[in-house]
């Protein structure tokens, strides 16, 4: 019976580990410039736990194998010290990988959370709610409006709470559905939230950040490639969740200037 | 026998007589139409971006715009009620059931009347859930689910009132029932046009409702099966 059970936990580990190694269900390509420091770190981490788990399934079959025949009489042989110095080890060891990918991979994480957007970025705000997003464009004049909640009415398409009546810069403003962004420029977001928790999360982009009601959060990023990607809510926001979705367009410099003046005419 | 004859007539006398007593009265035959305009310069109505529900947005050829402010040629404003708001009989709801849709995610007509306790049917036409959720403030307010294919939602408003309509999963998803007391009503059309038929002879008031603009009134007198007119111009700001 011991023998079965390492057998099949040797099989087990071995197929498991093969899934990760052939990249069988893989991460989706990355068109971010955040993307090549996220795909690196989840290669360390993963080769990291990768190495901890196929040792400790194949100590552990090893083991069983070793253990089945308990008719022989051996002397079961015991850790040096007991159990209490077995685990400590254990613990520190565990504690030294998850500071060491914590210490390797806020550097990735700070580059994108952390630091500020460039100063020539192209600033888009993003408004959540139950259960669509909505981009606003400064439009023209360069200038965003401002915001007044009160004011959000989705009934006539004022998503976003803006005053044009007594707001010049709002008049202009670029309000629509799915976002435009254009390759090789640095976008900065500013998440707002209507009502109750949200997520932005591109995976192509490599990019997730909740968006929390009363906060405004930044989020920046650059694509380098063109091409409709698909932008979902990853924060369980009520009954339309599975349906909260949007789509990111990346195009060309020129296609997005097009894009822009369409818009405007609008 | 004579006594049977006498029951049966007495039973017909009486049924005849509760008719005329609880039957609506008598439809007129009068009528008011008019025109509904704008002066001063509407705002631009929105595209509404539908691409996150396909099975929506493949039922546009055209770019659909929100219906807040509909307009139309001449200064024509859409979806306007007018109503008789004072003067009208006492007359029960008919006894037909409206029929609201939800199809392309829009709600199909934009603006429903109907007569209080009369029967209104939801439907949803799309492939995809809807989640109604009429606003209302003197009935009681609601959402209700139905996926696709479900049947239709069969509900009724007890009381008059103006309730906006929303989609708890389309956020552009906007509508109005308008709950009135009187059978005599009309939406205006793309044109800008009404009519109110089988007015009987009297003294009414009519008044014109736009969601965003309010309500106007006129008084009108009809004696016989007259057509008087009544026109109606709101002033609307582009912003």
């Amino acid at each position: 019976m011991g023998k079965l059970f390492a057998v099949v936990v040797a099989i087990i580990t071995i197929i498991s580990v093969a899934i990760f190694v052939m990249h069988t269900w893989w991460m989706p390509i990355d068109v971010s410039t955040n993307g090549p420091a996220i795909d690196r770190q989840m290669d360390d981490t993963m080769i990291g736990v990768g190495v901890l788990f196929l040792a400790g399934q194949l100590v552990l079959a090893a083991f069983a194998w070793g253990s089945s025949n308990t008719s022989s009489g051996r002397k079961i042989k015991i850790f040096p010290g007991g159990a209490t110095p077995l685990v400590a080890g254990a613990i520190i060891l565990v504690g030294l990988e998850v500071l060491t990918l914590t210490f390797v991979g806020s550097k990735a994480w700070g580059a994108i959370y952390v630091a500020p957007p460039p100063a020539d970025s192209m600033r888009i705000d993003v408004q959540a709610e139950q259960f669509a997003f909505y981009f606003r464009y400064a439009g023209p004049d360069g200038k965003f409006g401002a915001i007044h909640p009160d004011k959000i009415d989705d009934g006539s398409g004022n998503y976003f709470g803006l005053d044009p009546a007594n707001d010049i810069a709002a008049r202009d403003d670029i309000v629509v559905g799915s976002l435009t962004i254009p390759v090789n420029t640095p976008i900065w977001l500013t998440l707002h939230s209507k009502d109750v928790g949200h997520s932005f999360y591109v995976r192509e982009l490599r990019v997730q950040q909740d968006f929390v009601p009363g906060l405004e959060i930044p989020l920046h990023f650059t694509a380098t490639q063109t091409g409709k990607f698909e932008l979902v809510c990853t924060q369980l926001c009520g009954l339309g969740h599975y349906n909260m979705k949007a789509y990111v367009e990346v195009v060309s410099q020129g296609d997005f200037q097009q894009w822009l003046k369409t818009q405007a005419g609008q | 026998m004579r006594t049977k004859y006498f029951l049966a007539l007495t039973i017909a006398v009486l049924m005849g007589g509760g008719m005329l007593l609880f039957a609506n009265p008598p439809a007129g035959s009068g009528s008011i139409s008019g025109k509904i305009t704008y002066t001063g310069t509407p705002p631009k109505m929105k595209p509404i971006d539908m691409s996150k529900e396909p099975t929506c947005a493949k039922q546009h050829t055209t770019p659909v715009l929100t219906e807040n402010v509909a307009t139309g040629p001449g200064n024509a404003l859409q979806w306007v009620v007018v109503y008789i708001s004072a003067g009208d009989q006492e007359s029960s709801a008919p006894s037909q059931a409206e029929r609201y849709d939800q199809k392309g995610c829009q709600y199909i007509p934009h603006v429903l009347p109907m007569v209080a306790t009369q029967e209104l049917q939801i439907y949803n036409d799309d492939q995809t859930s809807h989640n109604i959720h009429p606003l209302a403030k003197v009935n009681s307010e609601w959402n209700k689910s139905q996926p696709p294919g479900s049947p239709p939602i069969d509900t009724k408003w007890e009381k008059p009132e103006f309730i906006p309509v929303k989609c708890n999963i389309h956020p552009w998803m906007h509508g109005y029932f308008v709950v009135l007391k009187t059978t005599h009503y009309a939406v205006s059309g793309p044109d800008g046009s009404f009519e109110i038929k089988g007015l009987p002879p009297g003294k009414y008031t009519v008044s014109a409702w736009q969601e965003q603009y309010g309500t106007q009134t006129q008084d009108v007198t009809i004696s016989g099966s007259e057509n008087k007119p009544a026109n109606f111009t709101f002033k609307v700001l582009p912003y």
